[in-house]
């Protein structure tokens, strides 16, 4: 009983998204090809043909699963932005959901977990156009899947717990331009961190997507390393648990003040 | 008689921060009645009825909805109203009749009930042509109608309806009431906020009047207007000011005049009486009305401001 109204928020997601479900396969299909070529085939080849191996890994196998966590964190956190303020305020679909039995909580609930669904169906297409690319040397990169998933869960859940609390969006292009887009370039994505200042390392260790990042290269590459994978996965569940305790409040507050 | 009311307000306050949106009104609603709240923006109304609707926690006082208390069984409640809000809150990504059927999964309700529901209620607001439609290009008045349809998803005993013809034209509104006295008819009891005092006269059985947060009176349209107003009201407009406080002194011995706005406004029993006065007297009003007394009036009389202005 508790849950049924989570599930029935994530059913209207679905109903939304057959609507146009086809332009987002494709999409996710050929986004991942054109940059794994551009910058794991076509750059790529000139960092092995100038200085070999990254951390022990031909180029394309180094930025694939980096792509692969990027691409997850960067839809996560969209989708935790533009689209939260349209259901509060712009269009109202969560206003209309919490004048039925459906609770603001499992609206926030709801919502986080559709936006982790994307982001998992992006993770699985981008696994299948790497594989075709060569990019994917161990089996065990199956486990790059709930990985993306986990990441995008730590940055949806908080992010989205914020975003009810914003009276309007001119803060959401600051986050997107100041906190996704470093995130995304400095975060063990393209290159090793150890390539940053020394008095940089450290901030690395708070950005989500270099914990999802280091799962996800673990995994496409084979590597076991419980020690520190259990704790990128602390992490990650550490900010995904305080992003939704903070996040079903925002939402009553802010849907049923 | 001893049948317990439908909604039940005692003191009933909301306070946002230091400003009191509802500052302890007391009101009963009862089985199949049409109960209004009007009153101009601002009074007070939408915050009352998001407290019904147990989407806006109580700040002091007692609500009782359906005979169960909103603080601790607000989804309970939910599950049996049907709220319009005022600002139409359809789902703009999904058809006319996905929109209906995703409602009624909001209700636990299974697929296949909720299906032919969809189909009855979209006949019943004239919308079934439109079912395959997204909602964007529909027209105000269909909007609204198809609003009301998604509130009627659940079969809900009591229908809470804020502002609902706001914003429409003539036509859309009458068509909005035509289905609105429909339910009525059914045994639906509605709720419904308006700061048109037709719109009051034509819904409500009985309705409280709102100014600034209170109840300032209560009663049937019929009630309040012969309790406050007179049976004929004269609506006298005057070329200049110089002309209208003339006019003003000469009839000072009615005792209720008013003015709002550029008019100046006599209350009276017997409104020809007063246009035969006015033209024996040498007074010319540049534009000369006789009508009957409205809500509009009592509004005026009680507060000394207009529902539209106010």
């Amino acid at each position: 009983m508790a849950t049924a109204p989570l599930t029935r928020v994530l059913e209207r997601e679905v109903r939304v998204w057959r609507h146009f479900w086809r332009s987002t396969v494709v999409f996710n299909f050929i986004n991942p090809l054109m940059f794994l070529a551009a910058l794991g085939v076509g750059l790529g080849g000139l960092v092995q043909q100038s200085s070999g191996d990254v951390d022990g890994l031909p180029y394309l196998d180094f930025i694939t699963p980096g792509l692969m966590a990027a691409g997850a964190l960067q839809a996560a956190a969209l989708n935790s932005l533009w689209p939260i303020m349209a259901g509060i305020k712009w269009i109202g679909t969560f206003q209309a959901m919490v004048s039925s039995p459906i609770s603001p909580a499992a609206v926030y609930g709801g919502e986080v977990l559709w936006n982790v669904a994307r982001s998992v169906l992006g993770a699985v297409m981008f696994l299948v156009a790497a594989a075709l690319l060569g990019g994917v040397p161990s089996p065990w990169a199956v486990l790059a899947v709930p990985a993306c998933a986990l990441c995008a869960l730590s940055v949806a859940a908080p992010l989205t717990a914020w975003s009810a609390t914003q009276e309007n969006d001119v803060p959401f292009s600051v986050v997107a331009r100041l906190g996704v887009i470093p995130v995304f370039l400095f975060s063990g994505t393209f290159f090793p961190i150890d390539q940053l200042p020394s008095g940089f390392r450290p901030l690395v260790a708070l950005s989500p997507l270099w914990h999802g990042v280091e799962l996800c290269r673990d995994a496409t590459t084979g590597h076991w390393n419980p020690d520190a994978q259990a704790l990128h996965v602390l992490v990650l569940v550490a900010l995904s648990a305080a992003g939704w305790r903070v996040g079903t409040r925002t939402f009553t507050a802010r849907l049923t003040p | 008689m001893c049948a317990a009311p439908l909604i039940e307000g005692t003191g009933l306050t909301k306070r946002f921060g230091s400003f009191t949106a509802v500052d302890a009104v007391d009101f009963r609603v009862e089985a199949g009645e049409a109960f209004g709240f009007l009153g101009p923006n601002g009074a007070g109304k939408t915050s009352t009825m998001r407290m019904i609707g147990c989407i806006s926690p109580v700040t002091a006082g007692e609500l009782r909805v359906l005979g169960m208390d909103p603080t601790t069984h607000g989804a309970e409640i939910r599950a049996r109203l049907g709220v319009v809000a005022q600002e139409d809150n359809l789902d703009l990504e999904l058809t006319v009749r996905e929109n209906l059927l995703i409602y009624g999964r909001y209700f636990d309700l299974p697929r296949a009930q909720v299906r032919s529901k969809a189909d009855e209620l979209l006949e019943f607001v004239q919308l079934a042509d439109r079912a395959k439609s997204l909602v964007d290009p529909l027209s105000g008045g269909m909007k609204r109608r198809l609003t009301i349809a998604r509130a009627l998803i659940n079969d809900p005993e009591l229908l809470l309806l804020d502002e609902p013809t706001t914003g429409l034209d003539p036509q859309a509104r009458h068509l909005v009431w035509e289905r609105l006295y429909q339910l009525k008819r059914r045994g639906v009891t509605l709720v419904l906020t308006t700061h048109y005092m037709d719109e009051a006269e034509q819904l409500c059985d009985r309705l409280v009047i709102m100014d600034q947060g209170r109840i300032v009176d209560g009663g049937s349209p019929r009630e309040l207007i012969g309790r406050h107003a007179t049976r004929d009201v004269v609506e006298l407009r005057f070329a200049s000011d110089e002309d209208r406080q003339k006019a003003e002194t000469r009839l000072e011995d009615y005792p209720r005049l008013e003015t709002s706005g550029d008019r100046l406004l006599v209350y009276t029993a017997d409104g020809e009486a007063v246009a035969e006065r006015l033209s024996t007297e040498g007074i010319h009003p540049e534009t000369l009305l006789v009508r009957r007394a409205t809500l509009e009036d009592v509004f005026l009389i009680l507060t000394g401001r207009t529902l539209e202005e106010a």
